[in-house]
Order: structure tokens, then C-alpha cells, then sequence
């Protein structure tokens, strides 16, 4: 191995090469700052602050891209409604696209100016929750299903939700702390529909019927993973995309298991706040999220299913996301839409009452 | 003078209670939204209109009772015997020792407890190691896996006011009653526990007021049992976004928490007027 020889002359000419290749970058930078700075809004380590695909988008486009974070679709909301002008380009759960789009907080795109939009999934592309008054509210990204994880290696049979009233199961249960999660859970039960069940008196009495096999009322991906892996119970309900991050990551034994009632869908997508001042600069970062490419950086270390056809067909026929997430599952699917303020109160009245029925000894 | 001080009480104290308190007569979250803010005092009738919340509040108080009695009955014998059996560097330490709680990340030392309380755990193994036939014993998810963290997290605050009320206990008044024949259970029960009470009732507040409103170790270590007013006010704030019913049920805690201690005062103010 030879050691390079620093001479002094060496360092000077180095130094006036570095110095001059500095020189010639500065008219590039000056433009690349007029193409300017763009803020998004999202939760944090949820795809959009990847590392690796900001650095990608900077070096194509000389965006750079800021982000800010909320911790509830609540604060989102707040967020968007106080700061106009703060933000470019927003994470939206596509169940509170009409709300957003009634108090003006969102702009309709034209998914014809997204190129990468050409592969979507057309079932996401229309779908009711983005598509209101005929216009497009966001660019559908990522989806994802609420239904039951099941370990692996026991031989469990587990074909439906009544597994967690079933006393085979008992003290081995766990269920997700979310009112909406488990409303729906009980509507499917019941054959009512998610969003607007009609009797809320059922949705309670099915989820109390959970009593028994309930162990753990998780609320985090975190807290579910260390309870599964010190074995504290079998079958939960669970996001189909912390499953393959379960199995990938983290080796469990693990599958997620679709009942035959059906199972709860979610729908993700990027929207521009109506108040961005860099509408163009925000649709270029969107297209360049759902570019295939992208998601392909983002897989590896455990994104959700992507609403974008061509990506998810791109992917090994091995990879665990693309097994679970199978199109034809979507027709199985209710998805999570859109709810006024009074309903959503009436489920997390119902969701606390089930809690404090659960606890009592 | 003193305006400093009540400056910072103000800002620090009355604006944010102030607020909640505004908020508690809401009937929506007034956040960003332009229409006219509407109040209501349907929030207090919370435990008439969900009455499942009274089983809840009992199960809160049940908390704060076992977790400040196990604190005074660990307490006072450990303030005791630090008082009176140790000198010099050996006292340092095993405060240093008591405190140590105090310095680490609340988060952190409930989720050691999991690793310690739960089935296959720490404890469960050297339970079968001493036993090989025994049963599992997981205690994770329960009551007492609760009770065990929270006397965990509050036993310094009663060690500390303990130790200040039992060291300025006078040798003399022990050594008199020695002297009289008294046994150590009788000088115990009418010398040193009577000088003590002012300590064990100000670490009895201290730790029963934010006990019943905890709700971070009945989440974690509570499973199932772990519903508390401190989860399902949480909730309110984190998940239903009900700001107004949950600073409604915070002042209710509290008006609970404050009609308890004026229960109480009457006949501590007897004991320790005597």
C-alpha cells in the first residue's frame, strides 16, 4: 500500500483546484436556492424525511425539503388551519380529506401533472375518499389494512374476529387502542358498515364480548413487538404493514390473517395545503414520492404498501408486503372515510366505556 | 419583594390551570377553528351522562390508597433506620441510593418493571429457579405490576419527608420513654409515630395526588386493568381530541382529591395539634 505523499506544492494546487471548483458550484447553488425550500407536513419517519431519497430529490431537482411533524390527525389539522403559508406539501389520512377540503385546507391536484400517478392502483386513483366533488384532493401513497395478526408455529386456526371472544383464547388476546380501529372491527363483525354503524349498542356489546382473551390493550408498534416476543399473547389486531416489519425486521413468527368478515383499509395520501406559496416545487416532490424508485429506497427499511401499481408489481414475488397487500383483497376491504366530529366523539365514548368494562376485575 | 415569586406563580401556575379551566366549559376545541366559541357545563356531568367513569375513578383511588400505604409502611422504617443507624459516608450513600429513582427517565423504569414482571421474565425465573415446580409467575399486566411501579416511582418523596420529620425526633424523648419501662412496639406507637406524622402526611400528599392521576405505568404495566382517570383523561387529550371534557374531568379529579384531604384534615389537624 502506498501512503500518499502530501507535498506542500501538492496541497496549494488541491487547494486552488477545490478552491475553483467551489467557485464554479456558485452560480449553480444561487439557482438551485431560487428553485427554493419546500416544508412537509407529516409524521416523523414516515417515509418523506428519508435520508437517502431527500438527497436524491435534492441532487434532481435542487428542492430542498424541511419537514415538521404531528403526532395526532387532530394537531395535522390545527397545524394546517393556524400556520397558512408554512406548508407546501401535507400527509394526509385520506379519511380526513373532506373535512379538510370543507375548511379550505387542501388544494385539488390534477393527477395528470403527476407522472409517476400513471400506476396507480385505479381503485386508489378514484377513490371516494379523495375524489370529492369530482375533483382530486391528493395523490393516493400508501395503504395499509386493520386486521389480525396470529403467531405462527402453534397451529392456531384463526379464520375470524371471533377468535378474540373465543375461550380457547383466553388471557391471549390483544387488541389495538384506537376507537376507530375497533369500531370498525366490531361493525365488520356485526355487518355494519365502519364509518356509520347504525347500532352503536351491538359495537359495544361485541367488543366487551372480547373480555376474557383481552391481555393488552397496545398502542404502539413498539410496545406490541416487545409484548409479542416475550410471548404475552397469540392473536391481535395489528396493521398488515407493522406485520412484515415483525417478520423482516425482527424475525417473529408471525402472519397476518385477513377473517372472513373482511378487514379495515386505510388510504394515505400526499395533499398541497391551499395556502403553499410553491405549488409546482410541491408537486414535484410528490411525483418523486410515489416513483417506484423511491419506494424501493423506502422498502428497506419497512414501508406500508404502495397505492402505486407498477411499484408493488416491481417487487420480488417473495416480498411480504406484496403478499399480504394482494389487490384483490381490496374489494374485501371497508375503508376508514370520513366522520364528523359528534360520531367520532360517540366512538370514543363507546372505545373508553369498553376499556373501563375490560378492566374491571 | 415577594413579586418575582408571584409573578412566576402566575405564569407558571394560574395561566395554564386558568386556561384548562376555561377550556373545562367548552363544548368544542376552540383550535384554529373560526366559528364562535359555545360553553357548556355539560363536561362535570361527565359521571352522571358515563357512569362506567365512577368504576374507573374507584379503580384510580384504589391505586392511590395501596400505593401510599405500601409507601408509609416501606417508608417510615426506612427513614427510621437511616435516621438512627447510619452516620457519615454510609448515610450518604443509601440516600444517594433512595434518590437514585428520581434521576432516571420515568419511561425507562417502567419498562424495566416489564422486563422484570412479565411471564418468562427476571423475577418468573428466579421464582422457578428457587421452585422448579411452581406456577408462572407473570405479574405483568395486573394490579399489583402497577402498584409495584408506582410505589417504585413515588417511595423517595416518602423516605425524604419521613426522614426530615424522624431526624429532628429528640433522643431524649426515646431514651425517657425507655426509661419508663416502655417496650419498643410502645414507643414506637406513641412517641416516634406521633413526631413523625407531619412527614408521612406531606409524603402522603405528595404521592396520592399524582398517583390517581398517572397513567403512564397503569399503560404499560397495567395491560387490560391499566384503565385509570389518568388514561381516559390521556385520551381525551391525545386520542378523542376532547380537550374540554378532559380539563372537565382533570377539576373533578381534583375537586375528589381536595374533598378527601378535607376528610382527612379534621383529624389530622386533632393528631398534630396534640
Amino acid at each position: 500500500m502506498v501512503r500518499s505523499q502530501w507535498n506542500r506544492r501538492k496541497f496549494t494546487s488541491t487547494l486552488g483546484l477545490g478552491f475553483a471548483a467551489a467557485l464554479a458550484s456558485w452560480p449553480r447553488r444561487s439557482s438551485a436556492a431560487a428553485a427554493g425550500t419546500i416544508t412537509v407536513l407529516n409524521w416523523q419517519g414516515y417515509g418523506t424525511d428519508l435520508a437517502a431519497g431527500l438527497r436524491q430529490f435534492k441532487a434532481a431537482t435542487g428542492i430542498d425539503v424541511k419537514h415538521d411533524y404531528y403526532n395526532s390527525e387532530p394537531e395535522m389539522l390545527t397545524k394546517l388551519r393556524t400556520n397558512p403559508g408554512a406548508y407546501d406539501v401535507v400527509l394526509v389520512n385520506s379519511a380526513r380529506d373532506a373535512q379538510a377540503q370543507v375548511e379550505g385546507l387542501i388544494e385539488p391536484i390534477d393527477l395528470a401533472k403527476v407522472a409517476n400517478a400513471a400506476g396507480l392502483a385505479p381503485a386508489f386513483g378514484t377513490h371516494p375518499n379523495i375524489l370529492i366533488d369530482g375533483k382530486t384532493y391528493g395523490v393516493p401513497w400508501v395503504w395499509g389494512m386493520n386486521a389480525l395478526a396470529v403467531r405462527t408455529g402453534k397451529g392456531l386456526q384463526v379464520d375470524s374476529y371471533a377468535a378474540l371472544a373465543n375461550p380457547a383464547f383466553a388471557g391471549r388476546g390483544a387488541v389495538f387502542d384506537d376507537a376507530v380501529t375497533a369500531v370498525a372491527i366490531a361493525a365488520l363483525m356485526t355487518g355494519q358498515g365502519i364509518n356509520n354503524p347504525s347500532d352503536m349498542k351491538k359495537i359495544g356489546d361485541t367488543l366487551k364480548s372480547f373480555k376474557k382473551d383481552v391481555k393488552l390493550i397496545w398502542s404502539s408498534e413498539d410496545e406490541w413487538n416487545k409484548a409479542f416476543a416475550a410471548d404475552a399473547f397469540d392473536v391481535s389486531v395489528f396493521w398488515s404493514g407493522a406485520v412484515t416489519r415483525a417478520v423482516n425486521l425482527r424475525r417473529q413468527p408471525v402472519a397476518f390473517v385477513i377473517p372472513k368478515e373482511g378487514a379495515v383499509g386505510w388510504l394515505d395520501n400526499l395533499c398541497i395545503p391551499a395556502s403553499s406559496t410553491k405549488k409546482d416545487a410541491a408537486l414535484q416532490f410528490i411525483d418523486f414520492m410515489v416513483d417506484p424508485k423511491f419506494y424501493a429506497e423506502w422498502a428497506k427499511v419497512g414501508a406500508p404498501a404502495s397505492a402505486n401499481n407498477a411499484t408493488m408489481e416491481a417487487l420480488p414475488a417473495d416480498d411480504l408486503n406484496k403478499q399480504i397487500h394482494k389487490p384483490e383483497y381490496l374489494s374485501k376491504l371497508q375503508f376508514m372515510g370520513a366522520l364528523p366530529d359528534d360520531r367520532r366523539q360517540a366512538f370514543a365514548d363507546v372505545w373508553e366505556e369498553v376499556k373501563a368494562y375490560y378492566a374491571q376485575s | 419583594m415577594l413579586l418575582p415569586a408571584y409573578g412566576w406563580l402566575l405564569v407558571s401556575v394560574f395561566l395554564p390551570l386558568g386556561a384548562m379551566l376555561v377550556f373545562s366549559f367548552l363544548k368544542t376545541n376552540p383550535f384554529g377553528s373560526k366559528a364562535p366559541l359555545v360553553f357548556t357545563t355539560n363536561n362535570y356531568l361527565a359521571f352522571v351522562t358515563r357512569p362506567y367513569l365512577v368504576g374507573v375513578a374507584w379503580t384510580s383511588l384504589r391505586l392511590g390508597f395501596w400505593t401510599t400505604g405500601i409507601c408509609a409502611a416501606v417508608g417510615l422504617p426506612a427513614a427510621l433506620a437511616i435516621a438512627r443507624a447510619t452516620r457519615g459516608r454510609v448515610r450518604q450513600t443509601v440516600f444517594l441510593l433512595t434518590i437514585l429513582p428520581f434521576w432516571t427517565n420515568g419511561l425507562v423504569r417502567v419498562f424495566s418493571w416489564t422486563m422484570l414482571l412479565r411471564q418468562g421474565g427476571i423475577l418468573d425465573d428466579l421464582v422457578h429457579l428457587a421452585a422448579p415446580g411452581a406456577a408462572s409467575a407473570g405479574l405483568l399486566y395486573s394490579f399489583p405490576a402497577v402498584v409495584i411501579g408506582l410505589v417504585h416511582a413515588y417511595l423517595p418523596y416518602m423516605i425524604l419527608t419521613c426522614y426530615l420529620a424522624v431526624a429532628s425526633i429528640d433522643d431524649a424523648l426515646i431514651d425517657a420513654a425507655r426509661s419508663l419501662g416502655a417496650r419498643l412496639p410502645t414507643v414506637f406507637a406513641t412517641v416516634v409515630l406521633p413526631l413523625a406524622l407531619p412527614g408521612l402526611v406531606s409524603g402522603s400528599i405528595l404521592i396520592f395526588v399524582p398517583v390517581i392521576g398517572s397513567f403512564m405505568e397503569p399503560r404499560i404495566l397495567g395491560g387490560r386493568i391499566g384503565v385509570t382517570m389518568g388514561t381516559v383523561i390521556e385520551d381525551q387529550f391525545t386520542q378523542a381530541y376532547n380537550w374540554p371534557l378532559g380539563s372537565a374531568l382533570s377539576f373533578s379529579m381534583l375537586g375528589v382529591v381536595l374533598a378527601i384531604f378535607a376528610a382527612c384534615s379534621g383529624v389530622l389537624r386533632e393528631r398534630l395539634a396534640a
